[in-house]
């Protein structure tokens, strides 16, 4: 298994690793992936806005200075490079119950599909269940998006049901697929 | 025929939905947060008592949210014949772009399941729902050990949708949660066959 020793570099992958990141240099990143609605109508289902830097800086000043550790957010950055290309987030966090929610999306197009947010993926399942270690971690994906379901399948998600017609867009329903990783089935594929 | 506007959304055959009373209600409500048994039926959250001072301003938060958020409807049942308060329920988690919510009904004492209430309060929830709020996904999300709460639903027409498997861990096991659902048009069909 690779980077497990507690000395290793745990938010670091092949490609990308995973950082923190100023309410300004996000909020400056997120304007520009926003502007492209395709972006926001593959990660979010409330209705798509190009916010204004001001007042995305000023949700991120919130959203990022709580450390209760009910959500984990990092930009991902290549290796190669230093480019600040995506996010992913770990939310909803409940210790309890040992689950979170992930959320991830690449918003600079030329690195789409090419394994960068795989890569990411991995490093935060990696931080889930080893560093915080929850037992499992779930996610939602929008059914127009087949290209995230495999990606997330070969990170080893699998499909736990679909919420049907669970909303609105270009003048037709859609499903919410949901998915979801167990610890164990982690280690295994990792082993 | 009667114009359906005067169809009473509130009022059902057994008990109403009202506002909370930040008077009387939260000396109640204290009580059903010590009872574990209610809490872990109904919650995901940790079993945790809370005083009367601590509901009221749980009560004073969820004013906040139904005025500001608009996306959250909370109701206190009551007996049609008087104020006791016997039990809460929610649309909650709106979604107003995709007519999308949750439905949580909660009857903490024992002696008032069994009767019919719960049924009643899920049809004036369904009906606001649709007739009102023009929602078209309606959902529930049940722990696997809740079976009298799985069956109502179903018996209601809700399916299962999503099962997370193993995302509950209480009483030293883990259990899975369950999403069942109900569309407009399939509690439309229902109404017409009864």
């Amino acid at each position: 298994m690779k980077n497990d020793e507690p000395g290793s570099d745990l938010l670091r992958g092949k490609l990308v690793r995973l950082s923190a990141v100023s309410p300004e240099d996000l909020s400056k990143l997120i304007v520009g992936w926003i502007q492209n609605s395709e972006y926001w109508r593959l990660i979010a289902n409330g209705p798509s806005f190009p916010l204004s830097q001001e007042g995305l800086r000023k949700f991120m000043e919130k959203h990022l200075e709580k450390d209760d550790l009910r959500s984990c957010f990092f930009v991902i950055r290549t290796l190669d490079g230093d480019r600040d290309i995506g996010e992913i987030e770990l939310g909803g966090i409940s210790y309890a119950r040992g689950e979170s929610y992930v959320g991830i999306g690449i918003g600079e197009p030329e690195y789409q599909g090419r394994g960068y947010g795989t890569d990411a993926m991995n490093i935060i399942l990696h931080f889930a269940f080893t560093e915080l270690n929850l037992y499992r971690v779930s996610l939602t994906v929008f059914e127009y998006n087949p290209r995230a379901v495999r990606a997330y399948e070969k990170c080893g998600f699998k499909v736990e049901g679909r919420a049907r017609e669970f909303f609105q867009r270009e003048g037709r329903r859609w499903d919410l697929i949901h998915m979801g990783i167990l610890r164990e089935e982690w280690q295994a594929q990792n082993a | 025929m009667t114009n359906p506007i005067s169809t009473p959304l509130f009022d059902g055959k057994l008990v109403r939905l009202t506002p909370l009373d930040h008077e009387k209600d939260p000396e109640i409500v204290s009580g059903w947060t010590h009872n574990a048994e209610y809490v872990r039926m109904t919650s995901l959250e940790p079993v945790r008592p809370l005083t009367a001072a601590q509901v009221k301003k749980q009560f004073e938060q969820i004013d906040k949210e139904m005025d500001e958020g608009r996306r959250l409807f909370h109701y206190a049942i009551r007996p049609k014949e008087n104020d006791r308060l016997i039990g809460e329920a929610r649309i909650e988690w709106i979604e107003w772009s995709n007519g999308t919510a949750q439905l949580k009904i909660g009857l903490p004492d024992p002696g008032d399941r069994r009767k019919g209430i719960g049924s009643d309060v899920l049809r004036m929830l369904l009906r606001v729902s649709f007739r009102e709020l023009n929602l078209h996904h309606l959902e529930v999300v049940l722990p696997e050990y809740n079976v009298p709460a799985l069956r109502f639903f179903e018996k209601h027409g809700f399916k299962i949708e999503v099962r997370r498997r193993q995302a509950v861990n209480r009483g030293g096991r883990r259990w899975d949660l369950i999403s069942m659902a109900i569309l407009r048009p399939e509690w439309e069909a229902l109404n017409e066959e009864r």
